[in-house]
Parts: structure tokens; sequence; C-alpha cells
């Protein structure tokens, strides 16, 4: 097996594991002993695949970009996530996860979302299936991503607001947490990135995988790099999983550095963090010399979190993956790139992986995947705040 | 085998114990030590202090706040170890608090300030039992801690039982599966505590997370050994109709009734 795949304990080298509450005790439980056998068995595939094509739309494209290619000296490849129903790669993940909660019975889920496509993904396929949803949001990103609470509302779930804390990602994560604990029984939580007590990181980091999977498939032998931005890290890790044993493949973690990581307004965990638990899992996080967590800034409201998946945590102590951060502005200047060289307005998250292309040092027989997470509609606020549009 | 200020209150007294728990530095940071005199003074059998954590995720509303401005007033494992050396108290003492801040202070440190300063107990609802077994057990029993681990009416019975083997305090039966003092009323868990004490368990059974009045208390107390008041304490100093230590002794004595 990988050294880079989690091991029969839940971690990735000295990060992951499930430090829960006894009170979530029965829940992890359940789940580790059945995603395996569930994720393997014919009728859950046969669902998964159909709903991914015939849904979901997969595969996505991979797109050549000839004018960012022209203007970094590099084939510059795109990997069209922003293309799947509810425009991020945040439903791969939505639909494992509600096959394998009807799997276990469950009539009610739950979930936290920082810009809300992981809240509209997993609304859509509540909806799809008919089972009660409820998403906990900062009351900061309420704001933020307006078009995204509306789009949960219109599919019928409900948005509760997190009002502790930065009022961001890792506070509607701590409310989701307890709602779980509140309801042992009938719920299931659908963690949106690969964070969380094993063996929530394991398991969407195969749902998310299909994504590197698609990409092997789509390339005619293997790329330079593969580049992703990072919030909690779902989207890098389905884009790195088919490549974590091929050395040549360079992979290229981007988190956000918010204001700069040389300020307090920031997001680079990787950058800046230390090893801690969070969230039930340990890796490594932003946090004082007390272990109280640090509140995150960034503008995007997806990679506005303290910490990060372990197994990323792990790449990166072991050095097979990168990661660099680019700032608030560095992102706004990428998404107006993208926007104009290719025609494709990107997510703000998705924008910080775009930024590191100019500091790549990269050569004219470099072949450069960058996975594009989401669609910038959510952000249009944002851009329009920011890069006065209106 | 652990000797210890917890280890014998439960070798004398094994009924009717009233725990309260209060979160180190709140209202105003040096609160914890005029609270846990008075609750010492009023008759209390055990305290539990918590240390406030930025992202307690086991804790409801009231806790959550209590923790959030006791970390604004500067609270800090460090500012409690130095708070209760300097404050004589023969009540056991249990620390309640997340693992991060204790893994950053270094376990071994925090346990041999825990001893040092009069600290009997452990509870950290996220420090599992399989990794304080395999990790941490020889550190807290080195220096003579108890560690605590929670119950639900959703835990199995054989779980339990292997909680019990590990326990050498108490257990923590935690009366409907919530985050602390969210429900409004203290259900009526008569037939899980039942269930609980008909197992025979070695340890003591103290039951917590709803109770609120002196009739919560005498419920508990008929199933099992003991029960813990956390939430409703805090809110009843969080506004105190007279001084601190009035309201912490008149709440006391509303519960004892004595
Ligand atoms: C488009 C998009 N990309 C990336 C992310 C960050 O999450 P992750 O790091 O799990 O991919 C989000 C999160 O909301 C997102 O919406």
């Amino acid at each position: 097996m990988s050294k880079y795949q989690v091991n029969e304990q839940g971690f990735y080298g000295e990060f992951g594991g499930a430090f829960i509450p006894e009170l979530l005790y029965p829940n992890i439980e359940e789940l580790k002993e059945n995603y395996l056998a569930i994720e393997k068995s014919e009728s859950f595939q046969n669902e998964f695949q159909q709903l991914l094509k015939d849904y979901v739309g997969r595969p996505t494209p991979l797109f050549l970009a000839q004018r960012l290619s022209e203007k970094y000296g590099a084939e510059i490849w795109l990997k069209r996530e922003d293309l799947c129903h509810t425009g991020a790669h945040k439903v791969n993940n939505t639909i494992g996860q509600i096959l394998l909660a009807q799997r276990l019975g469950k009539k009610r889920i739950i979930a936290e979302t920082g810009a809300g496509q992981h809240g509209v993904a997993t609304a859509t396929v509540c909806a799809l299936k008919g089972l009660d949803c409820i998403v906990y949001m900062g009351e900061k990103d309420i704001e933020r991503q307006a078009p995204n609470v509306a789009r949960m509302k219109m599919l019928g779930a409900t948005v509760k607001p997190a009002t502790s804390g930065s009022k961001t990602l890792k506070d509607a994560t701590n409310e989701a947490m307890r709602d779980w604990i509140n309801n042992p029984e009938d719920t299931h939580y659908i963690i949106g990135s690969v964070v969380g007590p094993h063996p929530y990181p394991d398991m969407v980091a195969r749902y998310q995988s299909v994504i590197s999977q698609e990409i092997k498939n789509q390339m005619d032998g293997l790329p330079d790099y593969v580049i992703a931005c990072v919030g909690g890290g779902s989207n890098a890790m389905g884009a790195f999983y088919h490549f974590l044993d091929d050395p040549s493949v360079k992979l290229v973690g981007v988190e956000a550095a918010g204001l700069g990581i040389h300020t307090d307004k920031t997001a680079a965990t990787l950058n800046l963090g230390t090893p801690g638990v969070l969230h039930a899992s340990r890796s490594i996080m932003m946090q004082d010399k007390d272990g109280q967590v640090i509140e995150p800034h960034s503008i995007s409201a997806g990679l506005d979190y303290p910490g990060i998946g372990p197994a990323h945590a792990w790449l990166k102590v072991s050095e097979r993956a990168q990661y660099m951060a680019v700032t608030d502005e560095d992102a706004l200047k990428a998404a107006v790139e993208c926007s104009r060289l290719e025609g494709i307005i990107p997510a703000l998250e998705t924008a910080h992986a775009f930024s590191v292309l100019k500091d790549l040092d990269l050569k004219s027989t470099d072949r450069v995947v960058i996975n594009l997470s989401g669609r910038g509609d959510k952000d249009m606020n944002t851009y329009m705040n920011e890069l006065n549009l209106k | 085998m652990i000797s210890n200020k917890l280890t014998h209150l439960f070798n004398r007294k094994s009924t009717d114990l009233l725990n309260i728990f209060f979160t180190a530095g709140y209202p105003k940071l040096e609160d914890t030590t005029i609270i846990l005199n008075e609750l010492e003074k009023s008759g209390v059998d055990l305290i539990e202090i918590g240390i406030p954590f930025s992202d307690p995720l086991a804790d409801g509303p009231t806790i959550q706040e209590s923790s959030k401005i006791a970390l604004e007033n500067g609270m800090s494992i460090e500012v409690l170890f130095n708070q209760l050396e300097t404050s004589k108290h023969d009540v056991p003492v249990l620390l309640m608090g997340y693992f991060n801040p204790v893994m950053q202070y270094g376990i071994e440190h925090f346990c041999k300030r825990c001893k040092e300063v009069g600290v009997d107990g452990l509870i950290i609802p996220d420090l599992p039992l399989e990794v304080y077994a395999s990790q941490y057990k020889h550190l807290f029993e080195k220096y003579d801690l108890c560690n605590v681990f929670l119950v639900t009416p959703q835990t199995s019975t054989n779980r339990i039982k292997q909680i019990d083997e590990f326990s050498n305090g108490f257990i923590y039966a935690v009366s409907s599966a919530s985050t602390t003092g969210t429900k409004s009323n203290f259900d009526d868990a008569s037939e899980y505590l039942n269930k609980l004490k008909s197992l025979n368990l070695k340890s003591p059974i103290l039951t917590g997370f709803n109770i609120k009045t002196r009739e919560n208390y005498l419920a508990a107390c008929k199933h099992v050994n003991g029960a813990i008041i956390g939430s409703e304490f805090i809110r009843q100093i969080s506004n105190p109709k007279s001084s601190l230590q009035d309201t912490v002794k008149d709440f006391v004595s509303s519960i004892k009734n004595d």
C-alpha cells in the first residue's frame, strides 16, 4: 500500500486519527465499519457511476488553455470541475455520501459550508433523495455568499447561521458536530472536505479521486504539475490521488495567504501552522502558544479555514507535495486573467491556484494541469465590489 | 492503584454526590479561586474546573459563552495552575478541557503540574479511550490523576464495560445524548441509568449535562451515585442576584436543601 494512503489506525504518518468525544463514538464506528464495504458494493458503484455521469455530467473535460499556455510558456490544461452540476467539485463527494447515508438508513442530513458550494451540493443530493437537509454556515459567509444561501433554500434545505467565533467555516463545522452529538441516531453528517475524524478524510478523498482518475485517462502520459487550491483540501486531494505514487508529477497545493503570510489576516495553514488537534483530527493548524485556534482570514469563504486535512499535512511533511500561498489581491488578479484569457470566470478559491503559474519557473515542455474546482457565479458580489464592476 | 482526594471520597461516600462544574476565569479572571473556595465551604463533594478552549465542540451555548469570556479575560492553563497553586483546597478537583491546549502545554508537564496544585482527575472529552490507553495512561497514573470517560444511552454495553475497566475515578453518564446544557428539561433518564446500575460496574457513576434543580438532582441520585451540574451553575453566576460568594452559596443550598 502507498505510504501516502491512510493506515489501519486511520493515520497518515503522524496525522489523522479520530479525536472524538465518546458521544460520537457509535456514529464514527458505524462509518468506519461500513464505508469501505459499501463503496466496494456493486449496488453502490452502479448508482454512483450512473449519477456521476447522468446527473453531475462527468467526465468533466480536460481543456487545453491556449492563451494561458502562451502567456506562461508551458502547456496549461484545465480540469473543468466548474462544469459539474451545481458548479464545483463538491458534488462528487455529496453524491457518494448520500448513497452511503441511505444504505446506513439515515433520514436526516447535516452539513457545514463555507463558500456555500458544499451546502448547495448537499441540499441538491438531499432533494434528489428526499432527505431532510440542515446546513450550518457562518454568519459572515451567509453575507458574502448570498446567492448560494438562496440556492440552498430553493432546494428545500434549512440554513442555520453559526454565530460563534469568526462566524466562518470553522464555526459552522463546530455547530454541525454539535448537531450530530445531539442527534446521534437518525442523522448522517456530510463533511465537505478531507477533514474531520477518520474515516472522513479517506472517504471524501475516495469520492473525489474520480478527478485524477479522469485526468489520467484523458491525458497522454503523465503531467509534470498538478495544481489545486486548498481549503480543507478535497479538490486538491481528488486531483492528486492517482498521482501520489508517480514521483515525476509535481503536486502543488495553493493556500490562501489573505493579506499576506506575514500579517495576522491569513489562512495559510501549512505555511504558518503547527501540529495540533482540530475538528477531531491531528493535523497542522493555526494556533497560538496556548493551543487556542487563531481565526483565519481569506477573501474566499471556501479557503477561510485554520486547519487542513491530515493527508495534506503528511504530504507536506514527507515532501511529496509543496504548498504555496497566494494573497487576496493576487487571487483577484488571477481571476480576471483567467476570465479574460480563457472566457472562464473561476471561483475565488480556484483563482488562488491560477496565481502560482507566474511563480513556478515553468519550461516550455512542461505540462501543467490546474484543477478548476469551481465557477465564479457565487462570487459575483465580491468581484463586483473588489473590481469595481458596478 | 491511584490514591488521592477523589478515590478517598468514593471510599467514604457513595450516594448523593454533588459535583459542580464551572469555567476557570469566568465571570472574571480572578473568580476561579473565589468560586472554588465557596463551593468547598458550601459542602459540594467534588468540583470540575473547565479549561476554556476556542472551539469547545462538545459544549452548548452557555459553556461556549463562558469559555469565550474566560479566554478574553486572559485565562490559560498556566494562569489556572498559578491560581490553584496559591489557593488551599481539600475538596477533590478535576480539570475538564479539550485535548489541543493540553497537548500544546506538554502532556507530562501538564500532569506534573496538576499533581503539584492538587488536581485529582481529568476529563478530556476528545481524548478517546484507545489513545489514552496506548499513549497516556502511564503518565496520568504516574501523577496520581484519575481519568474520567463519558458514556451515553448510545454507548454499547461492551463499550461501557471496556470504559469501566480503564476508569479509576468515576464514569460520567450523560443523561441524554446532547451537548452540555442544550435541552431545556432534564429528561427522565431512569431507564438508562437503571441499566447502567444493573451492569454492576466497579466505577461509581455520576450523571450530568441537563441537571438544573434539586428535583433533577434527587431524581438522578435515586439511580446512580451522584449528579453533575454545569450549565445551570454558570447561568446563576452569570447573573448574580447578590455577591458572587452568596450566589454560589445560595445555589448549592438550593440543591442540597440545607
Ligand atoms: C470552488 C471551490 N474550490 C475549493 C474549495 C475549497 O475546499 P477544498 O479545499 O476542500 O477543495 C471550495 C470550498 O468551498 C470551493 O467552493
